[in-house]
């Protein structure tokens, strides 16, 4: 009985401190310790449950969590900073599959008795098992291990059909009372089809949404087996999970004017579909002139993108703004909110290269600077400066809020080759009278401008 | 668990979620998002309690597959998370 009684004030505490540690991980300030605060409440209540009374199979539970924990602790551990979204798709996905687990389990043990019950358990291995697929597609996406958005014909009906025929075989869980073996394993199959199915068509700049809506899908999971497994750590943990990682979803969506309904039923494919035709040339412009347009300038804005973090060119540009610092020059970052593959993953890789935060804007804070800038710089970066989203209707994009880059004085743009965007849409910055494009690598021409910076001082 | 409890305690944890969040500014997104990823990596404590009293071979099986996976979740979270906030800092005392 007592053991009881620890357990629970335990996972009492637990709780507490999950939600303490989430609120810490809202302010740049508390987060790390945010982070300890959760990390703490995870170890007690794993310790703690291996006094639930009855328990069995400890070599087996010792084994599982010596392999997957330390499988995963290595794999976060070597996994670079670029990588990262992939990897919080993937941890996220397991979790999802130990919960549908969880529910296949107490499906096997036919303890589940109340109607109540037997929904929450259902409602939970769906959603669980479409977060497991779902997560680790979206996975195989980022790590580019499936390059193309595959479409089926008629992919909507599809999808709504077989969505349909799952949520009838669950229904038939729930009525059956002890429902057989073959229909809860035909549930199980038809759930993990259904997140594969629903996932595959999304192209990669829609990712991070979705990862984040599977995050808000695995929390609600985990919440609705604690309730079948009367476990209170999990409810509260869950639940907060999935109420958070909702409004987060959304923050993400509305950052990229995309509801969330367009990006599972609409997506945008890869190749343009309408947008009218940009006209105009590009005109190119050498790294030594660049160096001396930002030497001379008061007021320039970096706006890094993927392309920069993919080339890890973000220490050199951190040492370039340095460099115009300290030649006077106001220099200041301006983050899209969809800038590298999740909103804020581009401040990560930035604050990686010890650019501090306050140095670094967001789009709402910065987007009226740009008419008073000299140059706006963009590096690696394209669909968020392109100023069609703001001027033509037709585009793809339209809608999607971007950074003014074409209304500052100058725009320099380092950009790798002639080609469009990962969207896949012809961008009209690059052709205004007022861009110049340095071609190269972003790490050999920041190089460049920085050595043409130095030789300027001397 | 009483019904009525429970669904006060799905209520209020709701609640609590929006509110943690609704004010976090946009660098955090991502680090929050792998944060609480790691927090329902708490569905490793309901998969020791199923293994726990797991009896056939099969139940045993998927219980062994849901606690690998809750520990991978749980492990795999804190670390990348971890890694993630390690990279704040600020030259100022912090701005906002």
């Amino acid at each position: 009985m007592s053991a009881k009684v620890l357990i629970d004030a335990s996972y009492f505490i637990v709780a507490v401190l999950f939600i303490l540690g989430l609120k810490a991980m809202a302010s740049p300030v508390t987060a790390r310790k945010g982070i300890v605060w959760a990390g703490l409440g995870m170890v007690l209540a794993t310790v703690v449950t291996f006094l639930t009374p009855h328990m069995q199979n400890f070599g087996l539970i010792i084994l599982a969590i010596l392999i997957g924990g330390a499988a995963a602790w290595w794999s976060g551990k070597v996994v670079k900073m670029t990588d990262m979204p992939q990897m919080v798709a993937i941890y996220n996905g397991m979790g999802g599959g130990a919960a549908a687990a969880i529910a296949a389990v107490e499906f096997a043990r036919g303890q589940i008795h109340s109607p109540v019950v037997a929904t929450l358990a259902t409602l939970g291995a769906l959603i669980g098992a479409v977060s497991f697929t779902g997560s680790c597609v979206a996975y195989a996406k980022l790590q580019g291990l499936m390059k193309k958005a595959y479409r089926l014909p008629a992919q909507n009906a599809v999808n709504m059909i077989l969505g349909v025929v799952t949520l009838i075989v669950g229904i038939m869980i729930i009525a059956s009372g002890r429902p057989s073996v073959n229909l809860v394993i035909t549930f199980f199959v038809l759930s993990l089809i259904l997140g594969a199915i629903i996932t595959t068509p999304i192209g990669g700049a829609d990712m991070p949404v979705v990862i984040s809506l599977f995050n808000a899908f695995t929390g609600l999971a985990v919440g609705f087996e604690g309730y079948v497994l009367g476990n209170p750590a999990l409810i509260i943990a869950g639940i907060v999970v999935g109420a958070a990682g909702t409004l987060l979803t959304q923050l993400m969506a509305k950052a990229m004017n995309r509801p969330i309904s367009n990006i599972l039923f609409n997506p945008i494919t890869g190749e343009a579909q309408g947008g009218q035709a940009v006209t105009g040339s590009m005109k190119e412009l050498s790294a030594l002139d660049a160096a001396s347009m930002m030497r001379y300038a008061q007021k320039v804005i970096i706006i890094p993108g993927y392309g920069m973090a993919v080339a890890g060119a973000q220490h050199k540009v951190w040492e370039m703004t340095q460099l115009l610092e300290s030649a006077g020059v106001d220099v200041r970052f301006a983050i899209h909110p969809v800038a590298g593959r999740m909103p804020g993953h581009m401040n990560v890789l930035l604050a990686e290269a010890g650019v501090p935060y306050d140095k670094i804007l967001d789009l709402e804070e910065i987007n009226a600077d740009f008419a008073q800038t000299d140059v706006a710089l963009v590096i690696g970066a394209n669909d968020v400066v392109n100023p069609v989203a703001r001027t033509d209707k037709s585009s793809p994009i339209y809608g999607m809020p971007i950074l003014n880059a074409d209304q500052a004085h100058n725009c320099i743009v380092i950009k790798r080759g002639q080609g469009a965007g990962y969207s896949g849409i012809e961008n009209a910055l690059f052709y205004s009278e007022n861009t110049r494009m340095c071609y190269g690598s972003a790490n050999g021409v920041v190089g460049e401008i920085i050595s043409h910076i130095k030789s300027m001082e001397g | 668990m009483e019904g009525f409890v429970a669904i006060y305690i799905f209520m209020l944890a709701a609640f609590t979620g929006y509110e943690v969040i609704a004010r976090v500014p946009v660098i955090l997104h991502t680090p929050l998002m792998s944060g609480s990823n790691f927090v329902h990596g708490v569905v490793l404590v309901g998969a020791m309690v199923v293994l726990g009293e797991a009896r056939t071979g099969l139940e045993q099986t998927i219980g062994f597959i849901a606690v690998l996976l809750g520990a991978a979740n749980a492990a795999g979270g804190y670390v990348v998370t971890e890694r993630m906030l390690a990279m704040f800092k600020s030259d100022k005392k912090a701005g906002k």
